[in-house]
């Protein structure tokens, strides 16, 4: 009888389940909790209270948050927001600025592989009479300079394009990104949730105007982000989203979230100290998992260039095997899939459908996301795992058995249901 | 996605995995579903031609561990079934043997699908008439 269930040894200091999905959220690194400590209990005072010196000391914590994290962007302390999240970060951003220069234009520029934040804000703002160009994407994922640079016109106030796709890793190029757009009198917006404390980001360097960020993906708090807002050359101005007290000169109101800022603060600090080593750890790991996975497996592919891509992601598709048939085999391992029945919606993957890639591609795709803390022998083992099962469900897979003897699979009439 | 204790059971020990050679006159098979939607299965039975009875069944599915545990459970249903017997299988049934979740119906339909189609193709070798099976669609 055959048997799907796995008996892959596990190795010494390896525990059980395995995190390797850093790009829905990192774990908090203990020097980061550390430091948020004292601000829960007795440093607990209001940024905002100017009268003693419990609001003092709060407000000194936020402001050296506010220097650590300028320092990591290359942005001046007084550029930086803080917000709830990334998902709020580009909310105000997009939306802000709409309503700012709405006098200047109504048109929006953005691409088709943006995180929901993005898109969804969008789409909002064309129910209020704004015009969004959603950029199409080559099959490696990133745009074409020349679509963008078509696409702008007298009337475009802003474009918004991600630093790193989420799902694919794909590093857009946001330098040449950002010089298109000042040479055109445009703001440019980058959601950089992915991308920071990963790859540098220099917003002056890569001519950025507007940029999200959140702490939860660098092995900071949840419900903590920041928004840097550039004040000079240009200034750019940013519609409040939330009244209210007024905080965060007028553009964000509501209380600090002290401990969260601090932690994001010293996430910033410790990426920043951090980067080169641990890009180089992360893509020694992630390059590792790779070759083991082809060195076993024939039919896979990689989804997105690999070339412009963050250290820590690989993104494959087990071709004739549904993903999360393969997540279920792999059960001690928290990664994710593109495929439709692991989403709400039933639909598969928009980001891997936006490479051309056929249905069934997406259906079969795997996002490995490898952190800080993932060790080489957790790859070694999570490779061996995915090896075994993949093999035991291509044994089950009418598909790879069609394959294999050669039917065009193409050439088949599949009732589509 | 929690799963049922039956659809893991299936999923780690499918039953009746393989293939049976299809130009042979006492196999049908069936084709169901399509790769962009992510699932395809194949169902193939061996039928006595004197007694009708359904004396093997193999399977093979590109889908989710309920897929796979819908079609397993369907080879092991219909071995030993007559022909028209095994067409008195509904995907209800599969629904309720494996507590599948709503999201999850589909793959009981298609695992029906699966065997009209397998028996479908095995009578339009053997020149049985189609009858049974439409009413018993209907």
């Amino acid at each position: 009888m055959s048997t799907v269930a796995s008996q892959i040894e596990v190795p010494a200091g390896v525990t059980l389940p395995i995190y390797m999905d850093n790009h829905a959220t990192s774990p908090l690194d203990p020097r980061v909790l550390e430091a948020m400590m004292p601000y829960f209990t007795n440093k607990f005072g209001n940024a905002a209270s100017r009268n003693h010196s419990f609001g003092w000391e709060a407000e000194q914590a936020v402001e050296a948050a506010r220097e650590q994290i300028a320092r990591l962007i290359g942005a001046s302390a007084k550029e930086i927001i803080f917000t709830s999240g990334a998902t709020e970060s580009d909310n105000l951003a997009i939306k802000g600025i709409a309503e700012m220069y709405r006098e200047r234009g109504n048109h929006i520029i953005t691409q088709v592989t943006e995180h929901k934040a993005v898109l969804d804000t969008c789409k909002r703002l064309e129910k209020y009479g704004y015009r969004v160009t959603y950029l199409p994407v080559k099959a490696d994922g990133l745009i074409d300079l020349e679509d963008l640079k078509r696409a702008i016109d007298d009337k475009t106030i802003l474009v918004t394009i991600m630093s790193a796709n989420n799902e694919i890793g794909v590093l857009q190029p946001i330098r040449e990104i950002g010089k298109i757009c000042h040479e055109k009198g445009v703001l440019f917006h980058t959601d950089a949730v992915q991308s920071v404390g990963k790859v540098p980001i220099n917003v002056i360097a890569d001519n950025i105007d507007v940029l999200s960020l959140s702490g939860h993906k660098i092995y900071g708090p949840k419900g903590v982000g920041a928004l840097y807002v550039r004040r000079r050359n240009p200034r750019v101005q940013i519609a409040a989203q939330i009244d209210g007290g007024g905080h965060e000169r007028g553009m964000r109101s509501g209380t600090l979230n002290v401990p969260g800022i601090v932690g994001l603060g010293k996430a910033c600090e410790i990426a920043f100290n951090e980067m080169d080593s641990e890009a180089a750890y992360l893509r020694g790991l992630r390059d590792r998992l790779k070759a083991k996975l082809e060195s076993e497996l024939d039919y896979i592919h990689v989804n997105g260039s690999w070339e412009h891509r963050l250290p820590g992601n690989l993104n494959v598709s087990f071709v004739y095997v549904e993903g999360e048939s393969l997540l279920m085999g792999i059960n001690d391992v928290a990664v994710s899939s593109g495929s439709a029945c692991t989403s709400a919606t039933l639909e598969p993957s928009y980001v891997l459908k936006a490479l051309g890639l056929g249905d069934d591609v997406a259906h079969s795709s795997i996002r490995f996301g490898l952190g800080r803390f993932n060790t080489q022998a957790e790859v070694d083992y999570v490779a061996a795992k995915v090896i075994d099962i993949v093999k035991k469900l291509r044994e089950l897979s009418p598909l790879y058995e069609m394959v294999k003897e050669g039917i065009d699979l193409t050439k088949i009439e599949w009732q589509a249901h | 996605m929690a799963y049922s204790d039956k659809v893991v059971d299936h999923y780690n020990n499918p039953r009746n995995v393989g293939t049976l050679d299809k130009s042979s006159a006492e196999v049908g098979t069936g084709l169901v579903g399509a790769p962009e939607c992510g699932d395809v299965m194949r169902l193939q039975i061996r039928v006595n031609p004197e007694t009708q009875v359904i004396e093997e069944a193999k399977f093979k599915t590109f889908g989710c561990g309920s897929a796979i545990a819908s079609s397993s459970l369907a080879t092991e249903w219909i071995k030993g079934r007559t022909v028209e017997d095994a067409l008195e299988i509904k995907n209800t049934d599969i629904v309720k043997e494996l507590s599948l979740p709503p999201v999850k119906i589909h793959c009981s339909v298609l695992a029906e699908d699966a065997i009209r189609a397998a028996i479908g193709d095995w009578k339009k070798k053997n020149g049985v008439a189609e009858t049974a099976t439409a009413e018993a669609k209907a």
